[in-house]
């Protein structure tokens, strides 16, 4: 599937949720289904700055995907990473580039894309990214 | 009860909260439970009104004009600062330095004291300082070769004053405490402090920010050397905020900028500056601010300070007994004697987490590490949830915050 694909499979999950709580409750969930960073890779090098929770990811090539793993202490923001990493993980770096990050705003999470913030969703997508743009060059 | 708290007018809250327009609005669809007054207090109309009153009816710069606006801003700026010291029963209304606020007024202190301080000398700080209460100090050890050491503090949230007594010599030069800890809101003793420091000649420094708005500190009587507020703590508004200073010591200390209104002469060869306090006021002050800061403590003080802690602590108290009441919660700040903040977690849930869901039910609380790190460090713990508490909270409010946090607890765990 196609990054665009399975954001909108998000927006059809999330779109069943009448209030907040429930999907809170979906997020929590998703987050207990995260592909799990190894412990390994749980290192200082791999925190994204600006959360208040700590979030690790971890990116490595896969052939010419990029798969990405991550972690939370915090149960909330480790459903956040694990939205983001269904969205992107195993993609081309460069559609991991293009990607619009619009859905976050459908699935009622847009009060977490203030880049102030303390959750740092926004860092998060930028770390992604950012791995992406050093992948992408490394492929070339 | 004691006689004098059965002299005590009681504090009625509902005519109270109806002096805050901010406490009739809606967050998420639910009525906002404000319980994150240690990071900032709500507004009281008549300071909004004060602040309206000035920019429509007498803006003007202070101190310099001869015109009607500039000769009633600079009355009412001038009359700011002398209830101010009244207040805080300072000697001189030029004790008073109108800062932005208490970062301000210690960065203030610690940059005059560069000239004063040489290798071998020891700053003390306590092991319960805001990040504002230690970085200056450490900027300034690295200044003078001076070495900071920590006073330590005990599991309770108390500091040892054992420990204080044994790290206090006559290379003791500077002492900085927090009258009440924001992260866990123990009351310092301040006195004993001050008057130990005072034996081995050390000048000490009280940051007053978090408790201004509860008790009201008679600096006179504490003898203390300086002693810092933010406004924005007590009803007023942000970026305005006052840094007591012993005369001899804001005589001694240099200018700490330059510029307008701290000058007496300017020439190319040689400036002279301005007398108390005016040589720490350089360039245009924050006007409006000063005189809301003024209608502030005008305000707090038409309900009492001896009501206000008396109906914090039944509150406190009474939030402390229904928090304890839920599975697996931990207070940290145990303190005998602590004031208006409860900082707590919940076994195996972050507390980043809870404040996430007590937010989506109209609940503002603090998560985080409360600008302390040491402190979280101390209890090696990434944070706390840190209810705070004013005298226009309500009972009502804190069975909604027990509320949201069972909910919290029930999704997360």
């Amino acid at each position: 599937m196609t990054i665009k694909e399975i954001q909108e499979e998000i927006i059809d999950e999330f779109s069943m949720f009448d209030d907040w709580m429930q999907r809170y409750e979906y997020m929590i969930e998703l987050g207990k289904s995260l592909p799990l960073i190894e412990e390994q890779y749980k290192t200082d090098d791999n925190l994204i700055k600006g959360c208040q929770s700590k979030v690790w990811v971890h990116a490595e090539l896969d052939g010419d995907r990029l798969v990405f793993t991550a972690d939370s202490d915090a149960i909330i923001t480790k459903g956040i990473i694990a939205i983001l990493v269904r969205a992107f993980s195993n993609q081309k770096p460069q559609d991991i580039i293009d990607a619009d990050t619009g859905f976050i705003d459908e699935i009622g999470l847009k009060e977490h894309l203030s880049p102030t913030r303390a959750n740092g969703l926004v860092s998060m997508i930028k770390q992604l990214k950012l791995y992406a743009v050093a992948y992408q060059t490394q492929l070339k | 009860m004691t006689e004098k708290n059965i002299l005590i007018e009681k504090l009625d809250v509902n005519t109270i909260r109806k002096d805050f327009p901010i406490l009739q609005r809606e967050v998420n669809g639910q009525p906002l439970v404000y319980l994150d007054n240690a990071a900032t207090s709500q507004t009281p109309q008549q300071v909004i009104d004060a602040i309206v009153d000035y920019y429509q009816n007498y803006n003007a710069n202070i101190h310099r004009g001869v015109h009607t606006l500039s000769q009633e801003a600079t009355d009412a700026y001038e009359a700011a600062r002398q209830k101010i010291q009244k207040h805080f029963n300072i000697a001189y209304p030029y004790e008073v330095i109108f800062t932005s606020g208490t970062t301000d007024s210690i960065n203030l202190v610690a940059n005059g004291f560069t000239s004063f301080l040489k290798e071998g000398d020891e700053v003390l700080v306590s092991a319960m300082e805001h990040h504002s209460n230690i970085v200056p100090w450490q900027m300034l050890c690295e200044r003078t070769g001076a070495t900071l050491k920590v006073i330590p503090m005990n599991l309770e949230g108390e500091l040892v004053m054992e420990g204080y007594y044994n790290l206090l010599s006559d290379k003791t030069k500077l002492v900085f405490c927090n009258h009440v800890s924001n992260a866990l809101g123990t009351i310092n003793p301040i006195k004993e402090i001050i008057d130990a420091a005072h034996k081995v000649g050390a000048a000490v420094l009280v940051d007053g920010a978090q408790a201004a708005a509860h008790i009201k500190a008679d600096l006179q009587a504490l003898d203390v050397d300086f002693y810092t507020v933010s406004a924005h703590k007590m009803c007023g508004p942000t970026g305005v905020g006052m840094l007591y200073g012993k005369e001899e010591w804001l005589k001694k200390l240099p200018p700490y900028q330059g510029g307008g209104e701290m000058i007496a002469e300017v020439t190319f060869e040689k400036t002279t500056y301005a007398d108390l306090p005016h040589k720490f006021e350089a360039g245009t002050p924050n006007i409006c601010g000063g005189i809301a800061f003024g209608a502030a403590l005008d305000y707090m003080n038409s309900i009492g300070f001896d009501a206000i802690a008396q109906y914090e602590d039944e509150l406190v108290e009474y939030a402390t007994e229904q928090l304890l009441t839920i599975d697996g919660l931990k207070i940290y700040g145990t303190a005998a004697h602590k004031t208006s903040v409860i900082s707590f977690n919940i076994e195996g849930i972050h507390p980043y987490d809870i404040g996430t869901i007590v937010d989506k039910l109209g609940i503002a609380v603090r998560t985080g590490h409360h600008c302390a790190q040491p402190i979280m460090d101390f209890y090696k713990i990434p944070g706390t949830v840190r209810a705070s508490f004013s005298f226009y909270n309500n009972k009502e409010e804190v069975d909604k915050l027990v509320e949201a946090v069972k909910r919290a607890r029930n999704m997360l765990q």
